[in-house]
């Protein structure tokens, strides 16, 4: 392995906070969205990097599974967007406060 | 230092500029759906270096050929003004948010190190398509074939959802 597993980690830890910031300070849905996927992508690194080191290939089948689901997940979460555009013209997510307590 | 290593630290830079691009960037969401491009590949680069090259091709055709592509869709669709970040909170909430941070971060930097494990040496043809694959038609055959009912019920739930009238 070219490089510690510990900067692996430590790379998908920076990239999971960077998608945390941008879900929970984003008020527009699309980049709300996009900073999800950037989660799941850091997860994925991590998977892969556990994969690596412990040279078992079942990391990699998780890390198909992720994809598979996160690409369902754009798929339906952007077909609300739109349902919700054509709704309240907005994809502020601060004009959807119905369930907000 | 190795060439692979050298390959990896910038990889890791330009996902990390990438993803910062994405998140900071307020005034042009093509421009961050971009960013998130950009940082996709460069990650895919970096499972390459982790030997994951079936996972990197798949990354590469999933994330920067569909994904993203889905993304401008709806943008260009919606045709968005411009986002702002939201409302600051309190000073008491900022503070809080801190020192749980620091505090989590503390943990991760002090519990990293000892918790890996060694890394093994790899087996012949590791991470590519046939180590993966038959892994996946063999002790995965279940939540493969599980998957397809999932795109199944996000292909019928996308099309309800987006369909402007049910009939």
């Amino acid at each position: 392995m070219p490089v510690p597993l510990e900067h692996v980690i430590g790379l998908s830890a920076v990239l999971f906070a960077i998608g945390t910031i941008g879900a929970l300070t984003r008020r527009n849905l699309v980049v709300i969205m996009m900073s999800i996927e950037l989660m799941l992508n850091a997860v994925n690194l991590a998977l892969l990097g556990f994969s690596r080191a412990w040279a078992d290939p079942t990391g990699q089948i998780f890390v198909l599974m992720v994809i598979t689901v996160a690409a369902a997940e754009v798929a339906v979460g952007l077909g609300i967007l739109i349902s919700l555009f054509r709704n309240r013209d907005s994809v502020n997510v601060e004009d959807v406060s119905l369930l907000k307590w | 230092m190795s060439a692979a290593a050298v390959l990896f630290y910038v990889f890791a830079a330009m996902t990390v500029v990438a993803a910062l691009g994405m998140v900071l960037n307020v005034r042009n969401t093509v421009a961050s759906a971009m960013s998130l491009v950009v940082a996709m590949i460069a990650l895919a680069g970096i499972y390459v270096i982790l030997e994951a090259h079936l996972v990197a091709v798949i990354q590469i055709l999933v994330y920067a050929g569909a994904i993203v592509v889905l993304f401008l869709f709806v943008v260009m669709l919606l045709n968005l003004r411009s986002d702002a970040f939201a409302v600051p909170r309190s000073r008491l909430v900022k503070l809080l948010g801190m020192v749980v941070t620091g505090w989590i971060l503390w943990v991760f930097v002090r519990l990293l190190p000892g918790s890996l494990p060694a890394v093994k040496a790899l087996p012949e043809g590791f991470g590519g398509f046939r180590d993966v694959g038959r892994e996946l038609f063999t002790s995965f055959v279940l939540p493969f074939e599980v998957t397809s009912f999932l795109l199944l019920a996000a292909i019928v739930g996308a099309v309800v959802l987006a369909k402007r009238r049910i009939d």
